[in-house]
């Protein structure tokens, strides 16, 4: 019975098939590569997820918006600054956004009736609404007089109305060119101070007054008389283009003062005719009149640019340095630890100041301030390389490479270090914001002036908003948007990225 | 451990020596800012220069600074910013402001940052955590004039409850004082609290799932006795060394905030010496956070062995 099985004659045996070759079957499923296995864990993360799209918007944000601002770094507008977000045709159709609309309290009658006047001129009411009325008693020779204030919404840039310069007489004859060809009025009539109780320092008063204060006198439909000069003694320079409605053809345009002529313009539509578009100021202007849609641009350009580069030259020396420490451990591992420390123990701020100091004025500002950066930066990057080798240089495979007679350098970079690359290309995505936030601190503190070399930065940009945050908050706002959304994003992608590479450590912070 | 922690502090004091050498060097080779001939003090800073030997070789110019300071405390003379005045006197003139203003911002973030962590802890994987969570990141990641700026703008501007600077003098303990310096107490602090939420939240949750809390609750304890016996005093373990770590490090951090809420201190002193420049002061001040640097991390390593007596320090892995 339990002999059945044994020694079963060979004849029996007969082979299943002969014509084809087996092999073992094929997996059916895709195998996943290391990266693969990563981004498959990455994509699960949905605020890193996020974070990316993010992180690409502001990218993409710091390429086109130098391309498409109609400004570039150098234009610095005289009059339009630290001046709030405008675009015109939202601002005609009384959009409540980007009308370059800006509060101003404590307005009384008389101050309402002088903006009102300035667009009975131009054209361009400045005023954009009543945003508040506040009546206040005061006594006045025992009798008890209101006066009404206004909280006046005014739109800044048709605000600025008339203004008096003086130009060359081929500039003068240049404008009048434009006004030829468009048909805008940039130069308006001028106006003598006689004529005007002697106020000589408000060009934007046209209108008879009746006191030096400036009160108007008006007419029995309560509009305003116009106090033209038509003083023919008044030498100015030719004058053969369009006239303001109402000139009877007498009124003179301009006074000559040696050698140049002065007149009376109106400074939006100078602007129109200096740079010939209308201001367009998406994010409004700084301090220096810069266009702030474009030069967050610009300083994002530079600061993602610069983190760039930093973190590569870091990665690099703090893998080579962290493998050689790691990997041969004892004396040359304590020694390089101890320079380490000394470099890591240097505060950064010092190591910024002495770099611009001594290298400034041989490698420019921005080469210094990079090899401050590259001096200590390198010194995370090598603890964590120099761990990873700790942990596999005893392993086997290490041993049995070397066995096989794999060289040093070999077993370094062939065997151990592709197991730290998670870790580093972790650390890459926590190395860069890191980077960029301590870029713009520094420029922010003055510590470093990149502005010859980058335009501008973030930093600067945000220094010079500070010093008028409260008057004009857009122009801290805006770069603060940015620098946080950037900081934040990256941060949340660095962290969806270590959870990808290192699924053991996910949800421990750092 | 003792032996360790002499180790580390002997170390310490060698990095201390290697940086201050190092720097000192470097400041001494800059070219000198010239001196305001019709000023008074112009002779004293003149031969106090001649004193420290500027025009010796460096090795010996670093032996009379280290000899300077270690007999007489002296750290030479400002000769920019305050012309002819004690290094050393302008510097303990401005510590107070910086010490108050930073104690006010820890004793606020302490109870705020770890309530908040514990919360998070046990509320771990609901809506409430991820909210904490997420917004202790934002706050980490976002930089402190962006906070100094909106508090600014709300408290002083929009609200007008709070005054916009810090006010001079050094009545440090009056209410109007107080209410002006919050402003910058608050800024420092959202960092802190962040810092202190993320910690404690980790460490809770690490420790939170542990056997001996299953132990704990085992032998009957309830959840609220298991929790605050048994898992907060060993989540301590981290966060109170973490408390020294950041009380040491905000001191460095507060530069920022210092020069926007204009704060009489440290940090306003050193930036103001940086941008002068005012180089005696500078040296000073570079040695002073240098040491609050290595004081840190000497601290926040050797307090692990103090609260937690399994970690055993220096020991041989």
């Amino acid at each position: 019975m339990e002999n059945k099985f044994e020694n079963i004659p060979k004849e029996l045996f007969e082979f299943a098939q002969l014509d084809e070759v087996l092999h073992d079957k094929k997996m059916e499923t895709k195998a996943r590569g290391f990266f693969a296995d990563a981004l498959l864990r990455f994509k699960k993360n949905r605020s890193s997820v996020v974070a990316a799209w993010i992180i690409g918007f502001l990218i993409l944000f710091a390429i086109i918006s130098p391309i498409t601002s109609p400004y570039t770094i150098k234009d610095k507008d005289v009059i339009y600054q630290n001046y709030p977000p405008y675009i015109e045709g939202m601002a005609e159709k009384g959009s409540s956004i980007f009308n370059g609309g800006k509060v101003l309290a404590s307005q009384n009658e008389q101050s309402l009736d002088k903006w009102h006047a300035i667009g009975k001129e131009t054209g361009m009411d400045p005023v954009i609404g009543i945003r508040g009325t506040e009546e206040v008693e005061s006594k006045h020779r025992g009798q008890t007089r209101i006066t009404k204030y206004y909280k006046l919404e005014l739109n800044q840039y048709y605000a600025v109305g008339i203004r008096t310069q003086t130009f060359s007489y081929e500039e003068f004859a240049d404008i009048q060119r434009f006004q030829n060809e468009t048909g805008i009025q940039v130069i308006y009539p001028w106006v003598e101070a006689k004529d005007i109780a002697g106020i000589d320092n408000d060009p934007s008063i046209w209108y008879q007054v009746s006191d030096a204060k400036g009160t108007p006198v008006k007419d029995e439909n309560g509009n305003w008389i116009p106090a033209y000069s038509s003083n023919s003694a008044i030498e100015g320079a030719p004058y053969n283009s369009q006239r303001i409605e109402g000139d009877p053809g007498t009124w003179i345009y301009s006074v000559r003062k040696s050698g140049a002529v002065s007149a009376r313009f109106c400074y939006y539509n100078y602007y129109i005719y200096k740079n010939g578009h209308v201001p367009r100021y998406l994010f409004g202007t700084n301090v220096m009149g810069q266009d702030l849609f474009m030069a967050i641009g610009v300083g994002a350009r530079f600061s993602l640019l610069f983190a760039l580069v930093v973190s590569t030259i870091n990665l690099f020396i703090g893998a080579i340095y962290g493998a050689v420490q790691g990997y041969y451990g004892g004396k040359i591992d304590m020694i390089m630890d101890r320079v380490a420390d000394v470099l890591s123990g240097l505060p950064f701020i010092v190591c910024v100041t002495l770099f611009q100091k001594h290298l400034a004025n041989q490698v420019g500002a921005v080469g210094s301030f990079l090899f401050a950066f590259v001096l200590t930066g390198w010194i995370g990057m090598s603890a964590l390389v120099r761990k990873q080798f700790y942990r596999f240089k005893g392993q086997e495979y290490v041993l049995a490479a070397r066995t096989l007679g794999a060289s040093d350098k070999r077993l370094m970079f062939k065997h151990i270090f592709p197991n730290s690359l998670g870790t580093i290309i972790t650390s890459c995505a926590l190395v860069i914001p890191s980077v960029i936030n301590s870029e713009t601190n520094m420029t922010y503190l003055g510590i470093v002036n990149l502005s010859e070399f980058a335009g501008t930065t973030i930093g600067t940009l945000m220094s010079q908003g500070q010093s008028v945050a409260t008057t004009s908050p857009h122009a801290m706002v805006f770069p603060a948007i940015f620098i946080s959304l950037l900081l934040i994003s990256f941060n949340l992608f660095g962290n969806g990225l270590r959870d990808a590479f290192n699924p053991s450590t996910r949800g421990m912070e750092d | 451990m003792w032996k360790y922690i002499t180790q580390r502090i002997l170390l310490m004091f060698m990095t201390l020596f290697i940086i201050t050498g190092i720097c000192f060097v470097l400041i001494r080779m800059l070219p000198l800012p010239p001196l305001p001939a019709e000023d008074p003090h112009s002779v004293i800073v003149e031969m106090q220069r001649e004193a420290a030997g500027y025009n010796k070789p460096y090795m010996v110019q670093f032996g009379i600074f280290l000899k300077n300071i270690f007999t007489k405390f002296d750290w030479g003379v400002s000769d920019k910013l305050y012309i002819g005045r004690e290094v050393a006197d302008i510097f303990l003139d401005k510590l107070p402001a910086t010490i108050i203003v930073n104690i006010y911002s820890i004793l606020l973030s302490i109870p705020i940052g770890i309530l908040l962590g514990i919360f998070a802890a046990l509320k771990k994987n609901t809506w409430i955590d991820h909210t904490i969570s997420t917004l202790t990141m934002v706050v980490i990641s976002v930089p402190s004039f962006v906070y100094a700026f909106i508090i600014q703008y709300v408290f002083y501007y929009k609200l007008n409850i709070l005054p916009a600077l810090m006010n001079a003098g050094k009545d440090f303990f009056t209410w109007s004082m107080f209410k002006s310096m919050l402003p910058a107490i608050m800024s420092l602090s959202f960092g802190v609290i962040a810092g202190f939420t993320r910690t404690t939240r980790a460490e809770l949750t690490e420790v939170l799932t542990s056997e001996f809390m299953l132990l704990a609750r085992t032998k009957g304890l309830t959840k609220t006795q298991a929790t605050v016996r048994h898992a907060l005093k060993n989540c301590m373990v981290v966060v109170l060394p973490s408390i020294f770590g950041q009380f040491i490090s905000i001191l460095s951090g507060s530069l920022i905030i210092e020069r926007i809420f204009s704060v009489p201190g440290v940090g306003t002193l050193y930036l103001n010496s940086i941008l002068a420049p005012d180089y005696p002061l500078f040296m000073m001040l570079t040695v002073f956070y240098t040491s609050i640097g290595l004081v840190a991390a000497i601290v926040v390593d050797i307090s692990y062995g103090f609260i937690d007596p399994r970690i055993r320090m220096g020991s041989k892995k």
